[in-house]
């Protein structure tokens, strides 16, 4: 029996007069990869940032491990040290190469030793593929090797689940490859993941389970050959061959039912 | 005037050259530590403690420095007994703190808030952030507009010349009266006031291109 690593219910925020979340209800289980998929502006990433506690919920509860992390009297600070999060705009710490980026959390929020640190630090990096750029600025990084060393500040926390916001979306379709890449091995490798992304591709080889949202509610969910090729909504296959259209492949396309 | 009397005119008014340079050491660094500290309440403190330094800071620019000098200065001369000398670096010091607050407010501002957010995903808390990611960011970015409010104090230590602290400008005053050549007493302190500020700018270039981040063009 799998645990469940992340649970939502109910969840509800509203900015000003707009509701952007009207009730979210989801379960994460360790190891699985769940893709949120939908239009832009529904909501996705206010999901994400009300996950780790960055945006203040209005309504429901979250709960990391079966704790209730949205009680009153939680250390919000402490929460997120088990939550890790992945920028569409990396968000890397300009002033510190990758390794110095990697190694700050675990040095002032987990009070590692430097070494011990360090080396996690390389391990991390390697995992990523970019240990020969430890000692490079995000200045001096692509896009694509700065995501991955975000990838990398994120895990080297030993989160419980990793949180990606759109993590290409700001990327050159060239380096789009490397990071889905390291997200697929993260997957592969057991890591809970929650991930919103317009990458079909992704979503079809990698997810558990599709979950698409739109104005505020989750719409329809199911494995990824639900969701594709037996959706229950007219509107699910509208989004997801649109959105395969604009961003994915098409390899086996032709040969399914539509 | 001949030249041994020049001399020594150049060398007396040259002189009060440390007094200035006191007067700066003084009220730079002490302007820094108060506008440091001023900038992060205004920036990350709650409604109230933020409006009172915005307050603070509208009093502090919307006078004269020289109006203000002397207001601060009989405030704490008064209270305390202490030489004009310090009495008018303190003062100067408390009116650049707003200034200076301004400038790493707006530096502050420019980090984004994208930092902000990336520091607390990894658990730490505001104050870390503040202390280890924004902070070493804002503080580049405020150099250079930095060195213009240093250029700034420099020159305004003269305006202690009217508390009779003996710098530069209080020197010049007195040989000009001494000597009955204005020109050539006010040349001279003006000559040595723009080698300082000139010295000066040199040294915080210097400071910006060793603390610059590679690879970041500003």
């Amino acid at each position: 029996m799998k645990k469940t690593i992340l649970e939502i219910e109910n969840l509800s925020k509203t900015y000003g007069s707009s509701v952007v979340l009207k009730d979210i209800s989801l379960k994460v289980n360790e190891g699985d990869t769940i893709v949120i998929i939908g239009p832009s502006g529904t909501g996705k990433s206010t999901l994400l940032r009300c996950v780790n506690l960055l945006t203040k919920i209005d309504g429901g509860k979250i709960f990391l491990d079966s704790e209730e992390i949205t009680a009153p009297g939680v250390s919000e600070d402490n929460v997120r040290q088990h939550i890790g999060m992945v920028f569409q705009d990396f968000l890397l710490f300009n002033h510190l190469t990758a390794i110095d980026n990697v190694m700050i959390g675990q040095v002032k929020v987990l009070g590692k030793s430097p070494a011990d640190a360090r080396e996690k630090a390389l391990q991390e990096l390697e995992r990523v593929g970019l240990k020969d750029k430890a000692n490079h600025y995000p200045g001096q990084l692509s896009g694509g090797q700065k995501q991955r060393v975000a990838i990398a500040r994120a895990l080297a926390m030993d989160p419980r689940i990793m949180l990606f916001d759109e993590p290409t979306s700001a990327l050159d379709p060239e380096l789009i490859g490397e990071v889905l890449e390291v997200m697929k091995r993260l997957a592969n490798d057991g890591m809970t993941m929650l991930v919103v992304t317009h990458e079909m591709g992704f979503a079809r080889e990698v997810a558990d389970r599709i979950i698409f949202m739109e104005h505020g509610l989750i719409q329809e969910e199911g494995s990824p050959n639900e969701m594709f090729y037996h959706p229950k909504h007219e509107r699910t296959r509208e989004f997801l061959w649109k959105i395969t259209e604009l961003y994915g492949k098409h390899e086996d396309q032709g040969s399914e039912k539509l | 005037m001949e030249l041994t009397q020049l001399l020594k005119v150049i060398q007396f008014i040259l002189g009060g050259t440390f007094v200035t340079i006191g007067v700066t050491l003084v009220a730079l660094p002490l302007g820094f530590i108060l506008g440091l500290v001023l900038a992060v309440i205004r920036v990350f403190g709650g409604k109230i403690s933020s409006s009172i330094v915005s307050i603070y800071s509208a009093g502090m620019r919307g006078v004269p420095v020289i109006v203000l000098l002397f207001v601060l200065y009989f405030i704490i001369a008064g209270a305390i007994n202490i030489s004009p000398f310090w009495a008018g670096s303190i003062s100067l010091g408390i009116v650049s703190s707003a200034y200076q607050m301004e400038i790493l407010r707006g530096a502050v501002l420019s980090v984004g808030s994208g930092q902000m957010m990336a520091a607390r995903a990894i658990g730490m808390t505001k104050i870390q952030a503040i202390q280890n990611i924004i902070l070493p960011q804002a503080l580049r970015l405020a150099i250079p507009p930095w060195s213009n409010e240093a250029s700034i104090v420099l020159k305004d230590s003269s305006l202690v010349y009217a508390l009779g602290v003996p710098e530069i400008l209080r020197r010049s005053q007195f040989m000009s009266a001494s000597t009955y050549r204005p020109f050539i007493a006010f040349a001279i302190a003006a000559a040595i006031y723009f080698v300082l500020v000139f010295l000066m700018n040199q040294l915080l270039c210097m400071l910006e291109r060793r603390l610059s981040i590679p690879g970041l063009q500003q």
